[in-house]
């Protein structure tokens, strides 16, 4: 199992590498200016000035250079730096956006926090949702239970999230006045009332991405507890007289999790990658505003930087699920 | 007795004063919402409106434009003209004089040194300054004194307040920027995020694209001012939820910026916690003609004034294609009480407004349909004119938006009941703007035969923004497609009214001048006017002090604003 993580591991090198390239090269190659905002009253001539200010006149490789030397050779000395009071990267250049001309990092350890309180703990209530109403549903196949459980889940899914969201603050903020519909990001938690505070004005963006995810997840809980259900093993365990809360909780929701788990992990790199429209429909300023506010304004060290970030997780969540299959299968063994 | 009245008349003046002179920071919180947000307080970087806005709450020009267009004095006593002497007779010099006593918010005292620092930060070749076209013709800048500030132009300026001037142009602290001079501008992101200014708040938190908290200036020149103690300014979002927070649930005060649907607009007003205010200042949607041939046969001279365009040259097409529009109907549709339907590209400020060409007011299909008969052009089986073989078919550009997209179809409607082919296109905002030489869909390359888009310019003066249809200023290869004269138009007529508003001082002859070229551009029908655009923000009812500019940034009166008890 060692052997097998650090031979991923070793392979994701270049996988990485090739990823970074190509998404270097499709920024390239898509049309684009990160001086279209700049109002018209700018004249052509300054705006001139202003691309050249931002490294633009340079050729690709060298661009490219730059963003790898920035990202994977002095990003990590900062960190660092931080956390042991080094200075490795002292005077060093780092990832510089173009829109604030600040480092990019730090940017994303700001917006972290919003995002990883609103989908983080979204994805987390959504999967503890998900997963009893997944085994009761298919446990009580076509009760009513599980025709209500299918309803909801199908609202959950088609039901876009623009159209949720907006549908809540027209409720809840307009009407009722009871959650606020923009989010405070300078809000800090330390008592009571400001934690009640967080709450409610992360209700709202929660309960929407939650519905979003337990729609998903109980879906596919359901069919691998019916795929399981009806296997021999099952039967076996009946005959031997366990109990039917041992038959369904130990044997048949341990094997039936293994594809749920594999949904589950994949899903988490989305967490961090925020929820765009979500975000903007509640004004969460997260990770997912962050990036399509960079890709509206070209903003070609901030897209690079955040879709490599997203890749990475992609391939080290996907080694965590194969990992985890092992866990859940003592059958399943790579070496 | 006389010691009791005494008495008396101490202890009520002792009550009323609070009440008659408002305390710094006796208001508390206000909360603004720009839903484009800003990206960074140092606006010379970054040229958008937003980041002016945002800078204007801490950093300050010499002398401002108040609501009215008129220009006030600002960190200064008096606005310098020839009359009293501040401006040479020449024109070559300005000379400003700053007021006693101003402070930066860390304290130490604001000088003439910093005004001259601003402008060679700014006028640095590596430093991408966005402002930097204000300082043109600037050939140096004295400070004879702590307090007095010389400005020489190298050509006579009969219109001297291009530098310093509105918001454009803020003073920036010396001792702070210092090292942050040229190509190190860029990396100064300290600096760049909590400028020292001498303006009523100073930074307190700032993040990118998502929020900025201010707090009153402890050092500004109103001891009773700004009201304000704390400032959000909030951004992301979109327009309509950013009127929503002000209209409608009353969380914020102040929102900017809202392009919304008239019925929109009304129906969020209604709900009674806000006011929807605007400003006409020079935004004019316009449709531009091109006078050159797009074909891409033509390869490498595609779009250059080396090959005319087959049918758009013929100036009654052009005249036809503008009467066959409705503006007053568009307008209504697309803006309601937030725009006018306009016949002008310059349409304010008042004393600049010709009302020559005021009959484009009312659409005249048939009038256009016997203007292309006697002009030649016969429709043919298809319902399309031509003439020679030459269709009249249009490629109708624009960027994608809502309204624009309205005003593409009802005009080509109105245009094939003349007899005109057209075929409507809208690429992405941040592609059509861009001025990527390698996109062939950029604005200013304006592959097509019409494109539609808003213009303005910032404050008063229109002497820059007139000189934009020159022949110099037209975008061709040689310039890498940079240039605002979109149309192509090059005549040698206007380059004389250009050349002679240049030398110009007095104010009537300019405006005769301006509208003398506004009326050439216009009956040439090279560029269909189509709205006066106004400036659209909502503030709520709780919100005192609110004058709405559309001269100078919004924000220029926000030490003046309270909170209405």
């Amino acid at each position: 199992m060692l052997t097998f993580t650090i031979r991923r591991l070793l392979l994701a090198i270049p996988t990485l590498l090739f990823i970074a390239l190509v998404i270097f090269s499709l920024l390239k190659l898509a049309p684009g200016d990160p001086t279209a905002n700049v109002p018209l009253t700018v004249p052509p001539e300054v705006k001139a000035k202003m691309r050249e200010a931002l490294g633009l006149g340079q050729p690709n490789y060298v661009q490219f250079y730059k963003w790898l030397v920035q990202f994977f050779i002095i990003e990590p000395q900062v960190m660092i730096d931080h956390f042991f009071g080094t200075d490795f990267a002292d005077g060093k250049l780092r990832v510089i956006s173009w829109q604030w001309r600040g480092p990019v990092m730090d940017v994303v350890v700001q917006r972290l926090p919003q995002t990883l309180w609103v989908v983080g703990l979204s994805y987390v209530v959504g999967a503890m949702i998900a997963i009893p109403i997944g085994v009761i549903s298919a446990y009580k196949q076509y009760s009513w239970f599980d025709q209500i459980g299918t309803f909801i889940s199908m609202i959950g899914f088609s039901v876009p999230t623009f159209f949720t969201g907006l549908l809540l603050i027209v409720i809840f903020s307009v009407y009722l006045g009871w959650f606020p519909s923009i989010y405070d990001t300078t809000l800090v938690v330390n008592d009571w009332p400001s934690f009640v505070k967080q709450l409610k004005q992360i209700a709202m963006p929660v309960f929407v991405l939650a519905l979003y995810n337990a729609a998903q997840i109980s879906r596919f809980m359901r069919a691998s507890m019916l795929d399981n259900l009806n296997q021999d093993y099952v039967r076996t365990a009946r005959a031997k007289g366990l109990s039917e809360r041992v038959v369904v909780l130990v044997h048949v929701l341990r094997n039936s999790m293994i594809p749920v788990v594999t949904v589950i992990a994949l899903g988490v790199p989305g967490v961090f990658g925020g929820a765009i429209i979500t975000e903007q429909v509640f004004k969460v300023n997260g990770i997912g505003d962050m990036l399509i506010k960079a890709i509206e304004a070209n903003d070609l060290p901030t897209v690079q930087t955040l879709t490599f970030i997203f890749a990475f997780l992609i391939v080290i969540f996907n080694l965590i699920a194969d990992i985890l299959y092992g866990i859940l299968d003592p059958r399943i063994r790579y070496d | 007795m006389k010691i009791k009245t005494i008495l008396m008349g101490a202890a009520c003046a002792f009550a009323m004063a609070p009440a008659a002179f408002a305390e710094r920071g006796a208001d508390g919180h206000l909360n603004i919402i720009y839903w484009q947000a800003p990206s960074t307080m140092n606006q010379y970087l970054s040229g958008g409106n937003k980041e002016q806005d945002a800078a204007a709450l801490v950093n300050e020009p010499l002398a401002r434009y108040d609501a009215s267009g008129a220009i006030v004095p600002w960190l200064v006593d008096e606005v310098p003209t020839v009359e009293n002497g501040g401006v040479s007779a020449d024109l070559k010099t300005i000379t400003w004089k700053l007021t006693e006593g101003l402070k930066w918010s860390d304290g130490t005292a604001l000088t003439s040194e910093d005004v001259k620092f601003t402008w060679e930060y700014c006028t640095n070749p590596d430093g991408g300054c966005a402002s930097s076209n204000y300082f043109d013709g600037v050939a140096s800048i004295d400070t004879p004194d702590n307090r007095t500030v010389v400005i020489h132009f190298a050509e006579p300026k009969p219109f001297p307040y291009g530098p310093f001037v509105g918001a454009s142009t803020p003073i920036i602290q010396k001792a702070q920027f210092e090292n942050c001079v040229g190509a190190k501008a860029q990396e100064c992101t300290t600096e760049n995020f909590n400028p020292i200014g001498t303006g009523p708040f100073v930074v307190t938190d700032f993040r990118p694209n998502d929020v900025i908290s201010f707090k009153a200036n402890e050092n500004y020149r109103d001891p009773n001012k700004p009201a304000f103690a704390t400032v959000t300014f909030k951004g992301g979002g979109d327009a309509q939820a950013a009127g929503r927070s002000v209209l409608e649930t009353g969380e914020f005060d102040y929102a900017w910026n809202l392009q919304l649907s008239p019925d929109v607009l009304a129906s969020m007003e209604s709900a009674g916690k806000g006011t929807v205010i605007k400003g006409f200042g020079t935004s004019v949607e316009r449709i531009m003609i091109n006078l050159t041939d797009v074909s891409p046969d033509l390869g490498d001279e595609r779009g250059t004034i080396k090959h005319p365009h087959p049918f758009l040259t013929d100036i009654n097409v052009r005249k036809a294609l503008s009467m066959a529009i409705d503006r007053a109907l568009l307008t209504k549709i697309g803006y309601g009480e937030t725009g006018k339907p306009t016949c002008n590209v310059l349409p304010a400020p008042a004393i600049y407004v010709s009302t020559a060409n005021d009959s484009c007011l009312t659409q005249d299909i048939e009038g256009a349909n016997k203007l292309l008969e006697d002009a030649g052009w016969v429709k043919g089986s298809d319902g399309i004119r031509a003439k020679d073989g030459v269709r009249l078919s249009v490629l109708y550009q624009t960027s994608t938006n809502a309204v624009r997209q309205k005003y593409q179809a009802a005009i080509k409607q109105w245009w094939n009941q003349i007899g005109v082919e057209v075929e409507l296109r809208n690429i992405s905002a941040s592609v059509f703007f861009g001025s990527d030489p390698g996109s062939n869909d950029t604005f200013q390359k304006f592959f097509a035969d019409v494109e539609m888009y808003t213009n303005n310019f910032n404050g008063t003066d229109p002497e820059n923004y007139m000189a934009s249809w020159t022949c110099a200023q037209i975008p061709s290869p040689e310039n890498q497609w940079q240039g605002n004269n979109m149309p192509r138009f090059c005549n040698e007529d206007y380059e004389a009214l250009v050349k002679e508003m240049s030398v110009t001082g007095d104010i009537n002859k300019r405006a005769e001048l301006a509208k003398a070229m506004n009326d050439m551009l216009m009956q040439n029908y090279i560029m269909l006017p189509i709205t006066h655009r106004a400036s659209v923000s909502a503030r709520s009812n709780t919100l005192g002090g609110v004058d709405m500019n559309v001269w100078d940034s919004q924000m220029w009166n926000v030490a003046d604003w309270t909170r209405a008890k």
